[in-house]
């Protein structure tokens, strides 16, 4: 398991606009670099990103080797209802990860 | 077997092949196609915010803002990130919708060298808008990937 930190905040007022960053510990080994034995080494990538809330897929995108190590993406969503967010992080070599985290809104 | 002249020079395109393949500015261009379904984006909407001189191209960081209401009838479906210089045209592209709130992203990217970004964003009503940044890059990412 990756260690992966999202950042949000815990509870947001009905309709709010909140900022989600999310990171993964991950080389994001690229495949085009020479190792020390010689040859290529073999590409390590994070290829999709998804955030569902409560279910609905409200953000999602697809990395290439060009995202840095440890890739890090930030975005938005409205706060709608209290509920989970999901984070899925899927990759090569059968890399799957999911994160959740609690939203709650103030009446 | 002794090695004359002849037999280095018809080793020169081996050893360029060694070197990893390299983005074009064609092979941006197709990708931005295959991505827009050959349709040209406009200029405007999109704000591409990086560094013009940037010190380390291992992690880059972007900001993408596009100037949307992001409604249920009027909103960001998706953003997309082009270079030309790197190994491959594509960095990354991002799903969003109406959900999304505010149609900005943030994310840390490489960049192989001084070059060309595009920044393409699709909106609901199937149009595509872009902005195309210039910038220097003084510490390539992947140098050690670089033959010779």
């Amino acid at each position: 398991m990756a260690r992966a930190l999202i950042h949000m905040p815990a509870d947001a007022r009905s309709g709010e606009i909140i900022e989600i960053r999310a990171l993964i510990a991950h080389p994001m080994e690229t495949g085009f670099r020479p190792g020390n034995a010689g040859g290529i080494l073999p590409r390590d990538i994070i290829r999709n990103f998804v955030c569902k809330y409560n279910g609905v897929q409200v953000f999602a995108a697809e990395l290439h080797p060009a995202m840095s190590a440890n890739p890090y993406i930030a975005f938005h969503t409205r706060a709608t209802e209290s509920g989970t967010l999901e984070f899925t992080w899927t990759g090569d070599n059968g890399l799957a990860q999911t994160e959740t985290a609690r939203l709650t809104i103030a009446s | 077997m002794t090695i004359t002249r002849r037999h280095l020079l018809t080793a020169i395109p081996l050893l360029a092949l060694v070197k990893p393949a390299a983005a074009t500015p064609e092979a941006m261009a197709t990708a931005i196609a295959s991505y827009t379904g050959n349709k040209l984006p406009k200029t405007g909407k999109v704000t591409f915010d990086i560094a013009k001189l940037i010190d380390n191209g291992n992690a880059v960081p972007v900001t993408i803002r596009v100037d949307s209401p992001m409604t249920e009838q009027d909103h960001v479906t998706g953003i997309a990130i082009f270079n030309e210089k790197n190994p491959l045209p594509d960095v990354a592209r991002f799903t969003l919708g109406p959900r999304a709130g505010k149609a900005e992203v943030s994310t840390r990217i490489r960049l192989a060298t001084s070059q060309k970004l595009s920044a393409i964003a699709q909106l609901s009503d199937g149009s595509y808008w872009q902005q195309t940044v210039d910038v220097i890059v003084t510490l390539a990412a992947c140098i050690e990937g670089e033959a010779m």
